[in-house]
């Protein structure tokens, strides 16, 4: 049973982003494509902070607390979902003390030496930080099928569109269907780590083969509601209040970056 | 003078001896022994700062000791400028794929990539035990798709799967999904699918082809994967670990995995051979007039690629020395370390007979033009021994 905590896990994780996606807030009512300009300018706006500049990159933690306490949103959670790329981060960031020495300042208190690589391992982390906070408040306050609106309406092909709504709607059945099948496999083999070798075609096999047969049972179902290869995604008005939305923010992240208004 | 330099400025101590860093970098004749006899306590503390070194290094993969690629890179480290040319690559590559899937104009594949996606992303949950060892593997997700779908249909359900899991599950950033996509879907749907499934699957599949396939698709998609990503780090800039240390690091995690994800790849690859084998993509397929590019053709465009990637990339290392260099420059005021000893000398001596290009240059000149040809004879090099294997595991295989 140990096991399938990890799947179990995930699509707890995914009901509980699905439940924040349908509150109506305001800024869950906001224009998608205006919520993925905002992301996506905050993310590569801190990301091209030069690296000892821990500084400039606090007061961009604006936009965050700003959509946090707008969109009501746990912090926790949104930290909790640095675990998976971490290791990484870590692994890149932990070296700089170690090699880039360069002494930068001097605590008189406790005679200490802050040198380069500790703030720019500093500065990597709050970028970490950021963007991950960033993506999850995005994607807390917008379903798929609203990023993919806004996708298609930037011109990007339809066929990568209707492929990945798919795979937002099939993938909690498969989760789903993950979690029994494990299950089953744990209950009749217990003392197991994992999936035994002589279990690793059978078993994810026969899952394949019913999800191909899934596949064409999907196919047919949408040929019978006249699906032609594209799915036909209505675009969403702009209003007034999702321009100023973008363009506010936009701004805010430029002045923040660029002038030295402090 | 050592002495008095280390008292002014504190932190700096033990990187100021040449032999301190080369230590520090894994250097036999700088070796804990070795310290410990010439100062004791010096050679303590550096002993000390290893067991810490050594201690993150092992607190902090977990996910490697579960058996996970550490591949999903964070936007923390990735410049604009990177994460800019990657998603442009890997947009190249997405325009090519949405081309050929839709002159293939079978609209049935559409809910089916759809589906399958989902199912890689489900498959991805499940933990496959490694007999022997007490951790884990996971299924090769590239190779696995575009054995069923092609390459094509494959690398942009690779490009659903990635941006699903960074938008649900942050695993991966937003800006370097770019990044993500080229490192672990361009690698694994187009070479796995056209250098190694391909060519082994031409006259047909069997056990033995399907294992060979996948392992070797697997390891060395995910070997040049690990390497992109330690290339666009560097490039980026977010890191003081040397180059060399990076790659090092990476590469041997990354071959284990490739092993294992090779395996339990293959194991569902022949039960769906055996009990569907219609499903398979490219078994048997021995029309030359299907428009797909063919093995020469592939391996002319990645001969192309890798010219261009030698030559471009080692004009950018000339003009920037690597982290190592600079550090050394900084340290002891010369990028070459000088060490007497025998063994050392031997060993110089032994590169130095055969390297081809020392220095990565002309010996002699300093040029950007003698750097960018070393690049570009060191890409040849490369193309020309892997087509020579190729050629030569064709000729064993012919007279077996």
């Amino acid at each position: 049973m140990k096991k399938s905590s990890g799947i179990s896990g995930r699509l707890s994780e995914l009901k509980s982003i699905q439940t924040l996606q349908q509150r109506r807030l305001w800024i869950n009512e906001l224009h998608p494509l205006c919520k993925l300009l905002v992301s996506a300018a905050f993310i590569l706006i801190t990301m091209s902070y030069p690296k000892y500049d821990v500084a400039g990159l606090i007061p961009m933690a604006a936009y965050l607390i700003f959509a946090f306490l707008i969109g009501e949103l746990s912090p926790a959670d949104g930290i909790y979902r640095m675990r998976l790329i971490l290791p990484l981060v870590i692994f890149v960031g932990v070296f700089n003390p170690f090699f880039d020495r360069t002494p930068m300042m001097r605590v008189e208190a406790f005679d200490l030496v802050i040198t380069g690589g500790m703030i720019s391992m500093v500065t990597l982390m709050i970028k970490g930080i950021y963007g991950v906070l960033a993506a999850y408040i995005l994607i807390a306050t917008t379903s798929i099928e609203d990023i993919c609106r806004g996708l298609r309406m930037i011109h990007v092909p339809g066929i990568i569109v209707t492929v990945i709504l798919l795979i937002d709607r099939y993938f909690i059945i498969m989760g789903q269907e993950a979690e029994r099948i494990t299950n089953a496999y744990f209950l009749r083999a217990p003392k197991q780590k994992g999936i035994h070798i002589s279990a690793w075609g059978t078993l994810v096999g026969q899952w394949l083969l019913r999800s191909m047969d899934r596949a064409t049972a999907v196919y047919e179902s949408m040929q019978l509601r006249g699906f032609k290869g594209d799915f036909s995604i209505s675009s969403q008005k702009f209003k007034a209040s999702d321009i100023a939305y973008a363009i506010i923010f936009v701004s805010v992240f430029f002045i923040f970056r660029y002038t030295n208004f402090l | 003078m050592s002495r008095k330099r280390r008292s002014s400025v504190g932190l700096q101590s033990w990187i100021t001896e040449k032999n301190n860093f080369r230590f520090f970098i894994g250097d036999p004749y700088g070796s804990p022994f070795f310290c410990v006899c010439n100062n004791p306590m010096g050679g303590l503390r550096r002993i000390l700062r290893l067991i810490i070194l050594l201690q993150v290094m092992a607190e902090m993969p977990d996910n490697v000791k579960r058996g996970e690629k550490v591949m999903h890179m964070a936007d923390a480290l990735v410049s604009p400028a990177v994460a800019g040319t990657m998603y442009a690559l890997s947009a190249v590559a997405a325009g090519v794929s949405v081309k050929k899937v839709r002159e293939e104009n079978d609209t049935k594949k559409i809910p089916v990539m759809g589906v399958m996606g989902a199912f890689v992303f489900a498959t991805q949950m499940l933990n496959f035990t490694i007999p022997g060892t007490g951790s884990s593997g996971h299924l090769c997700g590239g190779m696995m798709v575009s054995a069923l779908l092609g390459p094509f249909a494959g690398f942009l359900t690779m490009i659903g799967v990635l941006l699903v899991q960074c938008l649900l599950f942050a695993d991966g950033g937003l800006l370097a999904l770019g990044c993500n996509v080229w490192n672990m879907a361009f690698y694994g749907c187009f070479l796995g699918s056209l250098v190694f499934w391909k060519p082994i699957m031409k006259n047909g599949a069997s056990k033995v082809k399907i294992i060979v396939a996948s392992v070797l698709g697997c390891i060395i998609t995910l070997q040049l994967g690990a390497f992109s990503v330690s290339l666009e780090t560097l490039l980026s800039g977010v890191s003081e670990l040397p180059f060399g240390v990076f790659v090092a690091t990476m590469q041997p995690i990354h071959l284990a995995i490739g092993a294992v994800e090779g395996l339990i790849t293959a194991a569902v690859l022949i039960f769906v051979n055996e009990a569907r084998p219609e499903l398979l993509w490219g078994v048997g397929t021995s029309d030359k007039s299907d428009g797909r590019l063919s093995f020469k053709a592939t391996i002319a465009v990645l001969a192309i690629a890798a010219v261009v990637c030698g030559g471009g990339i080692s004009l950018y290392a000339s003009a920037d020395p690597d982290g190592l260099e600079w550090s050394m420059e900084r340290v002891a005021g010369t990028a070459e370390l000088e060490a007497d000893g025998g063994a050392y000398a031997s060993a110089e001596s032994i590169q130095e007979t055969t390297s081809l290009l020392p220095d990565y240059a002309f010996a002699g000149s300093d040029s950007a033009l003698g750097t960018s040809f070393s690049g570009i004879v060191g890409g040849l090099v490369v193309v020309g021994l892997t087509v020579g294997g190729c050629l030569l595991f064709k000729f064993f295989k012919k007279n077996e």
